[in-house]
């Protein structure tokens, strides 16, 4: 997306978007190195000029980038750091880290050897889950073979195994499900050592940091927000797809890409995918696409993902088909999870499909706050917040579901959710 | 130093004991899993909540300084 801003020096970097997803893809290093050009800065300078920059983590928590490879470099101390690069997005309908590492592989590569090199990392990995992708990353690394060395490691594709320490407990030799945290990775991760997990689109903007300085960074995007990032729209839009996006853009105009003319296309909108939160249509559309402009509203900007609810369907079915979904995801190490989202999605299902809600309502509120902040990972507070969240925006649908399902409910699935069998996907 | 109990939700298996020796603090979810209090042990509760935590048959429960969950980077969800 084009988007006008304040033209910073032409020598310092870009002026305008596309900053990280170039149109055509740069797969060679040399192509790579002609486009981007040499990094600049390295080390302790750029863990400050990445703090300066206000740069948050791309994966969905939107945790300041700097004070996190600070807080990494701290405690790397001589026994070193390792940084694990997060290129799982097992989120299933993000699609966005998957477009990075097709279309600049290298800049992820940058990123990743830049961090490593400044938070005092002498191993790095680069996790993803799809065997096609660690094909093509493992011959775009072997081609930076003398310049900087990852790991690129294929984990088994679930929900939860993207959590930082599902990464941590699979690289040390465990499943990839969540560990107990404290401790995090942060102080103890992969072999005992202070481990960075930091997503592929964070680091590949830590690699323009490098190159071009905050304030180039912060010529993008709002001040509560800087900077540009990648989003996924889906759902019953006419051109589906990842663009990259000036934080802060109206979700108007970021739908707009997609072909979304209005209220009239969209009767609500899932922000942050299925760990986000739903919103009505005629509120969404004028909020800020960022982590603060959403958060505000009360949904998640998340890993960047924006699901549209056609005029026709229904919102409560589809949250049910997500929940059901979610719910075979849970790793089963943690009681509540394990015993409450399957009571959750089966209420969710009652309240779409069944006969009335009747007491459907009460019971999910109930369940929903028995889960909340009680396993390892925060899976069930997501699916928590789901649930709430389409109890709150699909009210009306709620009251008219007491006479039966609704035309939207019994008709056809608005979105693709993938089978909901325990354990790995296909 | 006022102090907190946690239970690490991998390894507890709803044995219940835990609730049985500190029903001031710990009372079972409908499927027999611990629920804590909020906020941190008081003093005089302090004795008994140490044996609690030792009579965990699966070692779940920790009491351990309060606000430490707390502390360091929250950026670990999964997405």
């Amino acid at each position: 997306m084009t988007i006008e801003m304040e033209v910073p020096p032409a020598e310092t970097g870009p002026a305008r978007l596309p900053r990280l997803l170039p149109p055509v893809p740069v797969r060679g290093l040399r192509a790579h190195d002609e486009r981007y050009g040499p990094v600049r800065l390295c080390g302790e300078a750029l863990i400050a000029e990445v703090e300066r920059s206000g740069l948050t983590g791309r994966g969905g928590a939107a945790f300041p980038a700097g004070r996190k490879l600070r807080s990494v470099a701290d405690r790397a101390g001589r026994r070193g750091a390792v940084l694990i690069a997060n290129g799982m997005e097992s989120e299933p309908l993000s699609a966005k880290d998957a477009s990075l590492l097709a279309r600049a592989p290298h800049l992820v590569l940058d990123g990743i050897a830049l961090a490593a090199e400044a938070v005092g990392a002498d191993q790095a990995y680069l996790c993803v889950h799809r065997p096609g992708q660690a094909e093509e990353l493992s011959a775009a690394a072997a081609e930076r073979a003398g310049r900087d060395a990852v790991t690129i490691a294929l984990l088994p594709d679930r929900y939860v195994a993207s959590e930082a320490s599902a990464l941590v407990n699979y690289l040390n030799g465990g499943p990839a499900v969540p560990l107990f945290t404290p401790p995090r990775p942060f102080e103890r991760g992969v072999r005992g050592r202070p481990t960075l997990v930091s997503n592929v689109e964070t680091l590949a903007n830590v690699a323009l940091i490098s190159r071009h300085g905050a304030g180039w960074f912060r010529s993008a995007g709002a001040p509560d927000a800087p900077g540009s990032a990648l989003v996924t729209v889906t759902g019953a839009v006419r051109r589906p797809g990842v663009h990259e996006i000036a934080l802060g853009t109206p979700l108007r105009d970021v739908l707009a890409l997609a072909g979304v003319s209005g209220t009239s296309d969209a009767q609500a909108v899932l922000a942050g995918g299925y760990f986000g939160s739903w919103l009505p249509g005629r509120i969404a559309l004028g909020v800020p696409a960022s982590a603060p402009g959403l958060r505000a509203a009360g949904a998640s900007f998340g890993a960047g993902i924006l699901m549209v609810l056609p005029p026709a369907g229904c919102g409560l079915a589809e949250t049910a088909r997500v929940i059901r979904y979610l719910a075979g995801q849970s790793a089963g190490q943690c009681g509540p999870c394990l015993h409450g989202l399957p009571e959750i999605a089966t209420a969710m299902e009652r309240l779409a499909f069944g006969g009335g809600p009747g007491r459907a309502v009460r019971a999910l509120t109930e369940l929903c706050a028995l889960v909340e902040g009680r396993g390892a990972c925060h899976l069930p507070g997501g699916v928590a917040r789901l649930a709430a969240s389409a109890l709150r925006v699909f009210s009306d649908d709620v009251r008219h579901h007491q006479r039966g399902p609704c035309a939207g409910a019994r008709g056809r699935a608005a979105f693709w959710v993938p089978p909901a069998g325990p354990g790995e996907r296909a | 130093m006022s102090k907190q109990l946690r239970v690490n939700p991998i390894l507890c298996d709803a044995h219940g004991v835990c609730a049985e020796l500190l029903p001031e603090l710990i009372r079972l979810d409908p499927w027999g899993y611990p629920l804590l209090a909020p906020g941190t042990v008081p003093p005089d509760l302090e004795p008994i909540a140490r044996r609690t935590v030792r009579s965990c048959p699966k070692l779940a429960l920790v009491l351990e300084r309060a606000g430490q969950e707390q502390q360091g980077n929250p950026g670990s969800v999964p997405k």
